[in-house]
């Protein structure tokens, strides 16, 4: 609405109110604007791409990096075909031998063909999202404490700012050797180059989530810490019945950054970590130069924008879901 | 009847960056079971840290407060608050907000069917039966201030404490608000002290009116006691020549009497304003 009135202020000329209809109105600035404006982007795009030469052939337009989003989707579908086959091929022969021999103890032995684009995109989401949470049961505790102790606030703040802008390539080498130094188990439940990944989006993270949690936490109304000592409530309770719910729309707030930042960290965590998630698809096709290298790492750019905004709304929901104070949450 | 609270000769002093600030001095005040005191003064005399003082939520620097037999050492639900912004849980609907009250003080000793009459008996009591199981966003200003009182009479306070109760409300709301308090004060007959710096709220509710002087050191100026029938009804009251005597009396305190420590040029222009306006102090303040 706001939007709509200041450019009717700004461009009387360009009055949309003549045609004073409020579904076509809507339809105009909800789709058809969005539209152009991708239209437009797509001709930039492609006039651009044309006129860049690299050593791997020319810069991909919207029509090289949408053969690829084919090429990549045939390509897990026949993986997947191969998979299966695999394992059928397995199940007839153990079948077989069975039937020869009883005694015979059947073995099943795992598909080891390479990762599709599909299973990357899948390992990048369970490794920010368990970077994410490992954030979230950190930073939410540490943020309440911080919020309710001024001395602690004192104490741990200076830390948290010099903290916050590091960069997740700082962090990286220094969880790969402590990780390898400290993770050696024979039988590892999850890869190291998982664990190197989880570990820098969590560092990265947790930061502002924790200050986000403490200034909602320090802000609370005067009057409602009064209710909680009049009727005396005891700490843990007044954490849950007035601290919890009371900051609970700066804590999503901070959660939702948080999501944006571990998303950003995560690709160059993995491109660096090698954890088979999307950014090793941007690592191996750039090292891998073929012709068709940029375009799919343009469709791996395309996809993870995707994602990150998917992310961004499904956090936004979860915030109006929970949020008592429905003005608050942003969109 | 005997002395129920006893406020007795508290100073209350506040560090500050320049030095010690003193808001109060020497105030004492003694009140009798089911007395309904009123403080009033101008904004920023100290009534509120009266309040808070007895409340528990401050410490007095000098003296102490003691209700029937025991210190006052912290804030508790034997002296339950009405804050001036109602102070509801807002993630709360105005039902869970009485029961997170009533689950405090009653938790061990009423069972759950007994509590649930018990909040529903004391919502309906402020008129909020209708209106139980909304949040404080969904309903007015004083609605919400109802549900407040009905917090803290739940709570079946020794001393209700007021702060400002009905400050935010619009002059006809205030006006049922009072008339349902002095409805609920009949039944109940609760021991309370109110904060209000509406003089026709004052005289028309209470027992007895402390005014308090200006701070810095306010201490109390005058106490009047209200000798008027009850039940008390506005409208009769207004044609009444004792009811306007007490008026008379405690703007005449606000007015005059609080300016003695200030230059003589704002005592004129203070006298001047008695004239001007007769309705509320909060204008002059």
């Amino acid at each position: 609405m706001t939007s709509s009135t200041l450019t009717n202020k700004k461009l009387p000329t360009w009055n949309l109110s003549l045609f004073d209809n409020n579904l076509f109105n809507s339809v105009v600035k909800n789709i058809a604007v969005p539209l152009a404006g991708i239209l437009v982007f797509l001709l930039l795009w492609s006039a651009t791409a044309q006129n860049i030469d690299t050593s791997l052939g020319k810069f991909p337009g919207p029509a090289a990096v949408w053969e690829q989003f084919d090429t990549l989707y045939q390509e897990h579908k026949r993986s997947r075909e191969k998979e299966a086959d695999f394992y059928e091929r397995q199940r007839e022969r153990n079948a077989k031998r069975l039937a020869e021999d009883p005694g015979y103890q059947p073995k099943i032995r795992d598909y080891t063909g390479k990762e599709t684009f599909v299973d990357q995109i899948l390992t990048s989401l369970v490794t920010v999202m368990s970077g994410f949470l490992l954030a979230v049961v950190i930073a939410i505790p540490l943020g309440i404490a911080t919020g309710l102790s001024r001395t602690l606030n004192s104490a741990i703040n200076p830390i948290v700012q010099v903290f916050k802008p590091v960069s997740p390539l700082a962090w990286l080498p220094l969880v790969t050797m402590v990780v390898s130094a400290l993770y050696t188990s024979t039988d590892p439940l999850v890869a190291k180059s998982f664990l190197n990944s989880m570990i820098t989006v969590t560092l990265c993270c947790l930061w502002p989530m924790v200050i986000n949690t403490a200034v909602g936490v320090a802000g609370i109304d005067g009057d409602l810490v009064n209710v909680s000592k009049v009727l005396r409530l005891p700490p843990l309770k007044h954490v849950q019945k007035i601290v919890l719910p009371a900051s609970v729309p700066m804590i999503f707030t901070g959660m939702r950054l948080s999501l944006g930042v571990a998303w950003m960290v995560l690709i160059a965590a993995e491109m660096l970590a090698q954890n088979p998630g999307l950014g090793k698809f941007v690592w191996d096709e750039f090292q891998n130069g073929s012709s068709d290298s940029l375009a799919r790492i343009m469709a791996a750019v395309i996809v993870i924008g995707f994602i990150g905004f998917l992310l961004d709304r499904a956090m936004l929901q979860l915030q109006k879901l929970v949020s008592w104070d429905k003005d608050s949450v942003a969109h | 009847m005997s002395v129920l609270l006893d406020i007795s000769h508290i100073d209350m002093e506040f560090p500050t960056p320049k030095g010690t600030f003193t808001a109060l001095r020497d105030v004492d005040l003694q009140i009798k079971k089911g007395e309904f005191v009123s403080l009033i003064g101008h904004s920023g005399c100290g009534k509120s840290t009266v309040l808070n003082v007895v409340a528990g939520l401050y410490k007095a620097t000098r003296g102490g407060v003691i209700l029937g037999d025991k210190e006052v050492t912290e804030p508790g639900p034997e002296r339950a608050v009405v804050f001036q912004n109602h102070s509801l849980l807002p993630w709360l609907t105005a039902y869970q907000n009485v029961e997170l009250a009533v689950k405090q003080v009653f938790g061990k000793t009423k069972s759950k069917a007994e509590m649930r009459a018990w909040i529903e008996h004391n919502l309906q009591l402020v008129h909020m039966g209708h209106a139980m199981h909304k949040r404080p966003g969904e309903i007015s200003g004083g609605m919400k201030q109802r549900v407040g009182i009905a917090r803290a009479l739940a709570m079946q306070p020794k001393v209700l404490l007021m702060d400002e109760p009905f400050g935010a409300l619009d002059a006809l709301t205030r006006a049922h608000m009072q008339d349902s308090l002095m409805e609920i004060q009949a039944e109940l007959n609760n021991t309370v002290i109110m904060i209000t710096h509406d003089v026709d709220e004052a005289v028309l509710l209470s027992d007895r009116i402390v005014m308090m002087t200006n701070g810095p050191a306010a201490t109390i100026g005058e106490i009047l006691d209200v000798d008027l029938a009850r039940p008390r009804n506005r409208l009769d009251l207004a044609d009444d020549p004792r009811y306007n005597q007490y008026r008379a009396r405690v703007l005449k305190f606000l007015h005059e009497r609080h300016g003695k420590s200030k230059p003589q040029a704002m005592q004129a222009s203070a006298d001047k304003k008695v004239e001007l306006d007769n309705k509320s102090v909060e204008h002059a303040a």
